[in-house]
C-alpha cells in the first residue's frame, strides 16, 4: 500500500520533471511523424481522402526513388565495412606504446569538430576537373578524371565520410579495448595463446557491443552525408551521389508531400528494422559474457 | 628484445603520424592559404569549376596547390572582417542560434533525464525508446510537418524555427540520462533519508556532479549545430537571417578569395574549444557509446 502511494508520488514528481522536455518533443518530433504517416495515404494534404497505398505504389514505381534507395543502400552497404576495419585497426595501433600517442589521437579526432562547410574549398581544389589530384595524375602519366561528375563521385564522398567520421569511432574503440581486463591477456600468455589468437579470442570478443555501436552510429552518419554533398556538389549533384535525402529534399521543393511522407516513413521502418537487427545480433553474441 | 621493440614502436608512430597527417592536410592547407592575397589566390585556384580551353599543342593547365604562401598577407581576413558586413551578419547568426540551442537544451534535457535515470514511473523505458528512435531519424523524414507546425506557429522565416526544435532534439536527454545511470542511486536515497525532494537532489546534489556530462554535452552540441546546413535552408528564407555555414558553401563561386580566411575564421572556435576540452569531449563521445 505504502509503496503504491509512492510511486504515484514519484510518477507526479516525474511528469513535472518530463513536462517541458515532452511539450517540445510531441510539438516538434512525434506530432510531425504522426502527421507525415497520416499524409502518405492521403491524396491532398488538405482535405484529402483515404488513398490506401497507391502513394507508395507511385513511389515504388518512380525511377529517382528506386536510383536514390539503390544509392543510399550501397554507400551504407561499402562504407560501414570499410570504417569499422580502419577504425578498428587504428585504434589498435594508437592502443600501443606509441609515441606523440595523445597528439596522433587528436590529428584523428580533429576533423569531426571542423565544419564541413569550411574544408569545402581544399575539397574542391583537390578534385576538380582541373585541381590537384588531376595535376598529379597528369604528372603520373595517368588520365584525368571528372571526379565530382563521374562514379568516382561516390568514391570522393566516401573519402569525405572516412576523414569526418573516423575519429569518433577510434574513441569508441579505444574506450572498448581499454576496458578489456589485463589478466585476460597474462592468462592467455600463460596458456601459451599467440598474438593472433589473442586479438581474435579476447579483443574481438569483448570488442562486440563496442562494435555494434559503431554499426549503428555509422549507419546514422551514411543517412546523414547528404550535408556534405549538398556543400560538395549542390542541389542537383551526380546520379551516383544521389541519396535518398536528395530526393526528399526535392521533393519538398517540388511541393509533392504525398510522395515524401512516403518515402518518409519507408525510411523510418528501414531504420527500424536495422536498428532491431543490431540490437538483435549484439544480444546473441554478448550473452556468454555474464 | 628490448631494441627490437623500439623499433617497431617507431616505424608504427611514423605510419600512424603519416595517416595522422593526410587527414590534418585540409586543415592546414586552409590555415596557410589563408594568408595569401587575393591576386594570389585567383592565380592558384581560379581555375577552380572551369572548363579549360584545350587548345591542342599547348600543355595542360592545373589548379596549383601550394602551401606556403609567396608572402605573409593578412588582406582576406581584412576584407572578410572589414569590408564585407554580411559575413559579420552570419557570423552573428550562427552565434545567436547556437548558444539558444545550446542552453536551452541542456536545461531541459537535464530535467528530462533526472527522470528517465533517478524515478521510476510507468512505461518509463518505452518512452525512452521513443525519445532514442527519433534521434536517429534524419532531418528530412519530419520535413513538410515541422514546415506545417513552423508555418503555424508563425516560425517561419525567424531563428525561432531552428532554435525551437533545436531545444527540445532528444540527443541531450539520452546523453545526460546516460551519464546519470553511472551516478549511484544510493545518493539519492541518501538524500531522500535527510528530508530532501527531488527539486532539490536535481538541484543540490546531481546538477554539481553533472558538470562532466554537461560540459561534454555542450561541446557536442555546438560541433553539431555550428555545422548545421538543412535546416537554415529550409526554414530561412533572407540570407542575413542565415548562419555562416550556408554563406561559405555560395562564396566559393563569388568570393574566392576571402574563402580560406573565412573558413578558418569560422573553424577556429571550434578547433580552439576542443583543444582546450579535449578530455571533456572525449569523455563524452565515450559515455554515449556505454549502454545503459
Amino acid at each position: 500500500m505504502k509503496w503504491n502511494r509512492l510511486s504515484r508520488r514519484e510518477s507526479m514528481v516525474a511528469v513535472t520533471f518530463l513536462l517541458p522536455s515532452t511539450i517540445g518533443f510531441a510539438l516538434f518530433y512525434l506530432i510531425p511523424f504522426g502527421m507525415g504517416l497520416v499524409y502518405s495515404v492521403l491524396d491532398h494534404t488538405v482535405g484529402g481522402s483515404f488513398v490506401g497505398l497507391s502513394n507508395y505504389q507511385e513511389l515504388l514505381s518512380s525511377g529517382s526513388f528506386r536510383k536514390a534507395v539503390s544509392n543510399t543502400f550501397w554507400f551504407t552497404a561499402v562504407n560501414v565495412p570499410v570504417m569499422l576495419m580502419l577504425s578498428l585497426g587504428i585504434a589498435l595501433m594508437l592502443n600501443r606504446n606509441l609515441y606523440l600517442r595523445r597528439f596522433l589521437r587528436m590529428a584523428y579526432v580533429l576533423p569531426l569538430v571542423v565544419p564541413v562547410a569550411s574544408v569545402v574549398m581544399v575539397w574542391q581544389v583537390l578534385f576538380d576537373w582541373n585541381g590537384s589530384l588531376n595535376a598529379w595524375m597528369h604528372a603520373a602519366g595517368l588520365e584525368q578524371v571528372d571526379w565530382m561528375k563521374s562514379a568516382w563521385a561516390r568514391v570522393v564522398v566516401s573519402v569525405f565520410y572516412l576523414w569526418k567520421h573516423i575519429g569518433y569511432n577510434i574513441i569508441l574503440f579505444l574506450a572498448g579495448l581499454q576496458s578489456i581486463p589485463r589478466d585476460y591477456y597474462e592468462t592467455a600468455d600463460l596458456e601459451g595463446a599467440g598474438k593472433w589468437y589473442q586479438c581474435y579470442g579476447i579483443t574481438l570478443v569483448y570488442l562486440t557491443p563496442t562494435m555494434v555501436f559503431v554499426v549503428l552510429m555509422s549507419i546514422m552518419n551514411t543517412f546523414k552525408i547528404f550535408r556534405e554533398t549538398y556543400l560538395i556538389a549542390g542541389d542537383y549533384p551526380h546520379d551516383s551521389i544521389y541519396t535518398l535525402q536528395h530526393y526528399m529534399n526535392n521533393m519538398f521543393l517540388a511541393m509533392d508531400v504525398q510522395k515524401l511522407s512516403a518515402a518518409a516513413t519507408l525510411m523510418v521502418i528501414g531504420i527500424y528494422i536495422i536498428v532491431a537487427m543490431l540490437l538483435r545480433l549484439e544480444k546473441r553474441y554478448t550473452h556468454f559474457m555474464e | 628484445m628490448k631494441k627490437k621493440g623500439f623499433i617497431r614502436n617507431l616505424s608504427v608512430t611514423l605510419l600512424m603520424a603519416c595517416i595522422g597527417l593526410m587527414i590534418l592536410s585540409p586543415i592546414v592547407i586552409t590555415f596557410t592559404n589563408s594568408f595569401m592575397t587575393e591576386h594570389e589566390i585567383q592565380g592558384n585556384y581560379g581555375l577552380v569549376g572551369k572548363m579549360p580551353v584545350v587548345t591542342p599543342g599547348e600543355p595542360d593547365v592545373f589548379v596549383n596547390l601550394k602551401l606556403i604562401p609567396d608572402w605573409l598577407s593578412f588582406e582576406q581576413y581584412g576584407s572578410v572582417l572589414l569590408e564585407t558586413p554580411t559575413y559579420l551578419f552570419m557570423l552573428w547568426n550562427s552565434v545567436a542560434m547556437v548558444v539558444a540551442i545550446i542552453a536551452g537544451q541542456t536545461i531541459v534535457s537535464a530535467l528530462a533525464a533526472y527522470a528517465f535515470a533517478k524515478l521510476r514511473f510507468k512505461g518509463r523505458e518505452k518512452w525512452f525508446r521513443v525519445y532514442l528512435m527519433t534521434m536517429l531519424m534524419p532531418f528530412q523524414v519530419t520535413l513538410v510537418p515541422n514546415y506545417i507546425i513552423a508555418d503555424k506557429l508563425r516560425l517561419m522565416n525567424t531563428a525561432g524555427a531552428i532554435i525551437l526544435p533545436g531545444i527540445f532534439a532528444a540527443f541531450g536527454v539520452f546523453m545526460l540520462r546516460q551519464f546519470m545511470l553511472s551516478i549511484p542511486y544510493a545518493l539519492v536515497e541518501a538524500a531522500q533519508m535527510d528530508g530532501a525532494g527531488h527539486y532539490r537532489i536535481f538541484y543540490r546534489i546531481m546538477l554539481p556532479l553533472m558538470k562532466p556530462g554537461i560540459a561534454a554535452l555542450i561541446v557536442l552540441l555546438f560541433v553539431d549545430y555550428w555545422n548545421m546546413v538543412e535546416q537554415p535552408l529550409i526554414f530561412l528564407e533572407d540570407s542575413f537571417k542565415q548562419p555562416l555555414s550556408l554563406y561559405l558553401s555560395r562564396i566559393h563561386k563569388d568570393a574566392q578569395g576571402i574563402g580560406f580566411a573565412a573558413s578558418l575564421i569560422y573553424m577556429t572556435p571550434m578547433v580552439l574549444l576542443f583543444l582546450y576540452a579535449e578530455s571533456y569531449f572525449i569523455e563524452g563521445i565515450q559515455m554515449s557509446g556505454i549502454k545503459g
